[in-house]
C-alpha cells in the first residue's frame, strides 16, 4: 500500500485529490480510489449526501420559522461527513463538535434527535441503544481530548474500534487541541481527529488562526501522521478516513485528517456573513460543491444494465420529492416529542439530594399554577 | 449636559470609543471583535476608528486571550478582552485565576493586571449550551478579581469606564437579554460610577429586595405588580441594584435591611454558594437583630442551565420574587 503520508506531506504543500472539480478522476491519483467505491456505490453515496444536504436546508428553514433554535448549518461540507459515515464501523464512537449533522445521522443518530437537540431538548443527544455518538459539543475543541481518552480507553482493552472526532479550523487553536494531538502521540491511542477546515470561524478567516501554512502539518510536531485532504472530494476523503482508520485498528496509534473545505453558509443562523467576508470569495468554492462534484460525475458514468446516466434531472426530482416527504414525517415526529422541564434535575448526579429534590418540588407546583397563564 | 438615548450595547461602544481617544493605551481583542464588531456588534465599527492595532481578532482561544491581556497589562496596555458568551469564560478560568487575580501580590505590587474581561452574560435569549450561564459565584470568590454586572445603559458606561480605569483585573457583566432592551438618557461626557457602590433604586420601609444584572429588571417588574394590586399597593418596598459584585457594598445592604428588616435576594446564578449566600451571611453577622422574618433568595435551582426549551422555568422570574415578597409579608 501506498503511504499516502508520505506521498501527500502536509509540509510539502500537496493536498490528496482523487475526483477534479468538474467530477472527473485525476490521473495522477487514480490508482488509489478505494476498490469499494464502485459506480453503484458513488450513487448510493450520493444519495445520502442529498439527503443531508436537504435535511440540513430543513433545519435552517426550521429555525427561521421559529421552530427550532439556533442551528449550525454543514452546506458545503457533506462529502466528509459521507465518506466518514461509509468508512466508520458502526461500533466505532463518535466524538462531534456542533456541524456533524451529517456523520451523526450517518453513524446512526436518528434525524429525528439531531432536530430535536436543536429545538432546545436535551432528549436529542440521548442516542438510541448501540449507537455510540457523544453529545454535541459546544466549546470549541473541548471534545477532541475526550477523543484521546476513548481511543486510550480502546487500546487498552485491546479493542480494533477507533474514537472518530470531529472539529473546525477554529478548534486548531485551542489548547484543548494541542493537548488532545500531543496525548494521542504519547499513548498511540485509538483515535482519528477531522479537522472540517471550512475556512471561516465565524469572521475570522483561517490565515488568521496560525501562521503555518496547513492545519494538517501541526500534526507532525505532535508524532502522529497528518494529511490535507480536498474534503469536497468523497473519493479522496474515503481513501484519507478509511487508512486513518485501519492504522488505529492496527495499534499505531492517531492520524489528524485536515479537510480542506469550505463554509458556503454563515457561521449559524444568529449569523451575518455579509458583514465581513467578500462575497466573490464564495463564487469559486459554489464551484467546488462537493454535491455537485457527485452529480457531475454520476451523469458522466452509466448503469453498465440500462446504459442510463447515473444522474438525471428526473433521477434528482424523484429523490428531492422521496426526502421531502420523510424529512416532514420527521420534523413531525421531532415537534411531537414531548418535554417535561422538571427533567432538568434527575441528571444533575446519579440520585437526587435532598435539596434538588426540593427544588424539584417547588417547580412541579410553580409549572401547576404557572403553565395554564403562559 | 450633553446626553443621548442609548442601548446597553451602544452605551458600552460609546464608552470604548471615548477611553481609546482619551488613553492611547486601551487596545481591545478577542474572537470576532474585530472587522465583525463582535457577536453582539458592542465593539461594532471600533477597529474602523482605531486599526487593527489597537482593536483586532484573536485567534480562538480563551485561554490565550487572558494570558495576553495579563502579559499585554504588564507591559503597559489596558486591554479591554472581550469573552464572547459566559459559557468560554471557563477556557480562561485558569489564567485568571492563576494569574490574573495573583500577578500583584505574587510580585509584591511589581507587576500588576489592569485589565477588562467584558462577558455577555446570563440567559433569556434562547440560545445554545455554554451561551446562557451568568458566572458571578465562580469569578467572585477569588481573591484579586473584581466583578461588575450593571443592568443598566448609564451604569454600563460609568461602570465600564471605572474599569478600564481601575488598577486591578475586573470581570465586566453585561446581561445580554437586556443589552437592546432599555434605552436611556446616556451623557455623552465623561462620567465614572465607583466599583463597590450600589445603586438604591428605589426607597422603601417594608422590604429590601437585592438584584443585580438582569434580575434588576424582573424585581421591578414584581414589584410594579405588588403595587398594582391593590391588597399589596401599601407596600414600601426598597430596590438595591448591586451594581458591583465583588467587592460588595456593605455598608448600603446594611443601612438597608436595618431601615426595613426584611431581604429577599434575587440571583441569576444557581442558588447553592451563590453571592446571595453571601449576602445572606453578612445580613446575618452584623444585621440579625433588626430582621422580622427569614431572608429569601430567588435564584437558578442548582442544575445545569438547561437548553432553551426549559430556560424560562430555570430563570428566576418575577413571580417567584413576588410569591417571595407575599412570604415575607405574611
Amino acid at each position: 500500500m501506498t503511504d499516502i503520508f508520505q506521498q501527500f506531506d502536509p509540509l510539502k504543500g500537496t493536498r490528496l485529490q482523487i475526483m477534479g472539480e468538474d467530477g472527473g478522476i485525476l490521473n495522477e491519483t487514480a490508482a488509489l480510489r478505494p476498490a469499494e467505491l464502485t459506480d453503484e456505490a458513488i450513487q448510493k453515496a450520493y444519495e445520502k449526501m442529498l439527503f443531508m444536504k436537504m435535511a440540513d436546508q430543513k433545519a435552517n428553514n426550521l429555525q427561521r420559522t421559529g421552530r427550532m433554535g439556533t442551528y449550525a448549518s454543514i452546506r458545503g461540507q457533506e462529502a466528509i461527513q459521507v465518506a466518514a459515515g461509509l468508512t466508520m464501523n458502526r461500533d466505532d464512537w463518535l466524538i462531534p463538535a456542533f456541524r456533524e449533522l451529517g456523520i451523526m445521522w450517518m453513524h446512526g443518530v436518528p434525524m429525528e434527535n439531531i432536530y430535536v437537540y436543536w429545538m432546545g431538548n436535551e432528549l436529542g443527544s440521548l442516542p438510541p441503544p448501540g449507537v455510540n455518538c457523544l453529545p454535541i459539543a459546544i466549546a470549541i475543541a473541548s471534545q477532541a481530548v475526550h477523543a484521546v481518552g476513548i481511543g486510550m480507553g480502546m487500546k487498552k482493552k485491546k479493542e480494533t474500534k477507533v474514537a472518530v472526532t470531529f472539529f473546525g479550523d477554529g478548534a486548531t487553536s485551542e489548547g484543548d487541541f494541542h493537548e488532545a494531538l500531543n496525548c494521542a502521540g504519547v499513548f498511540k491511542a485509538n483515535t482519528v481527529f477531522i479537522c472540517q477546515n471550512n475556512h471561516w470561524a465565524i469572521s475570522v478567516p483561517r490565515s488568521h488562526q496560525t501562521a503555518a501554512p496547513t492545519l494538517a502539518q501541526k500534526a507532525i510536531a505532535y508524532g502522529i501522521p497528518g494529511i490535507q485532504v480536498d474534503g469536497n472530494d468523497l473519493l479522496a476523503m474515503h481513501v484519507a478516513i478509511s487508512t486513518a482508520l485501519a492504522r488505529a485498528r492496527a495499534g499505531l496509534g492517531a492520524t489528524l485528517i485536515e479537510a480542506y473545505t469550505y463554509r458556503l453558509g454563515d457561521h449559524t443562523t444568529s449569523d451575518d456573513a455579509k458583514k465581513y467576508r467578500d462575497p466573490a470569495e464564495v463564487e469559486p468554492w459554489k464551484i467546488r460543491d462537493p454535491v455537485l462534484r457527485l452529480q457531475k460525475y454520476l451523469a458522466a458514468h452509466t448503469n453498465p444494465q440500462t446504459q442510463q446516466p447515473l444522474w438525471s434531472q428526473a433521477y434528482e426530482d424523484e429523490l428531492t420529492a422521496r426526502y421531502e416527504k420523510e424529512i416532514e414525517t420527521i420534523v413531525e415526529k421531532a415537534q411531537a416529542v414531548a418535554y417535561n422541564p422538571t427533567d432538568i434535575f434527575d441528571y444533575t448526579y446519579a440520585e437526587l439530594t435532598p435539596r434538588l429534590a426540593q427544588q424539584r418540588a417547588d417547580m412541579t407546583t410553580r409549572i401547576e399554577i404557572q403553565q395554564p397563564q403562559q | 449636559m450633553e446626553t443621548q438615548k442609548l442601548n446597553i450595547v451602544e452605551a458600552i461602544n460609546l464608552a470604548l470609543k471615548q477611553e481609546m481617544e482619551r488613553d492611547p493605551s486601551v487596545i481591545i481583542f478577542g474572537e470576532d471583535v474585530g472587522k465583525d464588531g463582535g457577536v453582539f456588534r458592542v465593539t461594532d465599527k471600533l477597529q474602523d476608528q482605531f486599526g487593527e492595532e489597537r482593536v483586532f481578532d484573536s485567534p480562538l482561544g480563551e485561554s490565550g486571550i487572558a494570558g495576553m491581556a495579563i502579559g499585554l497589562s504588564i507591559y503597559g496596555f489596558k486591554p479591554v478582552v472581550e469573552v464572547q458568551f459566559d459559557g468560554f469564560y471557563m477556557q480562561m478560568f485558569d489564567q485568571m485565576i492563576q494569574n490574573a487575580a495573583r500577578m500583584r501580590n505574587r510580585s509584591r505590587g511589581r507587576y500588576t493586571c489592569p485589565f477588562v474581561v467584558r462577558v455577555p452574560s446570563g440567559g433569556g435569549i434562547k440560545a445554545l449550551e455554554h451561551h446562557s450561564e451568568s458566572i458571578e459565584t465562580y469569578v467572585a470568590h477569588t481573591p484579586g478579581l473584581k466583578v461588575v454586572y450593571p443592568s443598566t445603559p448609564y451604569d454600563a458606561k460609568g461602570l465600564l469606564l471605572a474599569a478600564i480605569r481601575d488598577p486591578d483585573p475586573v470581570i465586566f457583566m453585561e446581561p445580554k437579554r437586556l443589552y437592546r432592551a432599555i434605552k436611556q438618557e446616556v451623557p455623552l461626557e465623561d462620567y465614572i460610577i465607583p466599583i463597590g457602590q450600589a445603586n438604591v433604586l428605589q426607597e422603601g420601609t417594608d422590604l429590601t429586595i437585592i438584584a443585580w444584572g438582569a434580575m434588576v429588571r424582573e424585581a421591578q417588574k414584581a414589584i410594579a405588580d405588588t403595587q398594582a394590586n391593590p391588597a399589596t399597593a401599601q407596600l414600601s418596598i426598597e430596590l438595591i441594584d448591586l451594581r458591583t459584585i465583588s467587592p460588595m457594598d456593605e455598608a448600603t445592604i446594611l443601612a438597608s435591611v436595618n431601615k426595613t428588616g426584611r431581604l429577599i435576594i434575587v440571583q441569576e446564578a444557581n442558588k447553592t454558594f451563590g453571592p446571595g449566600a453571601e449576602i445572606a451571611a453578612l445580613v446575618a453577622e452584623k444585621a440579625l437583630y433588626s430582621l422580622k422574618c427569614p431572608i429569601q433568595r430567588v435564584a437558578a435551582p442548582d442544575v445545569t442551565v438547561p437548553y432553551l426549551k426549559a430556560e424560562n422555568w430555570y430563570l428566576p422570574d418575577a413571580f417567584q420574587i413576588q410569591q417571595a415578597i407575599a412570604a415575607a409579608m405574611i
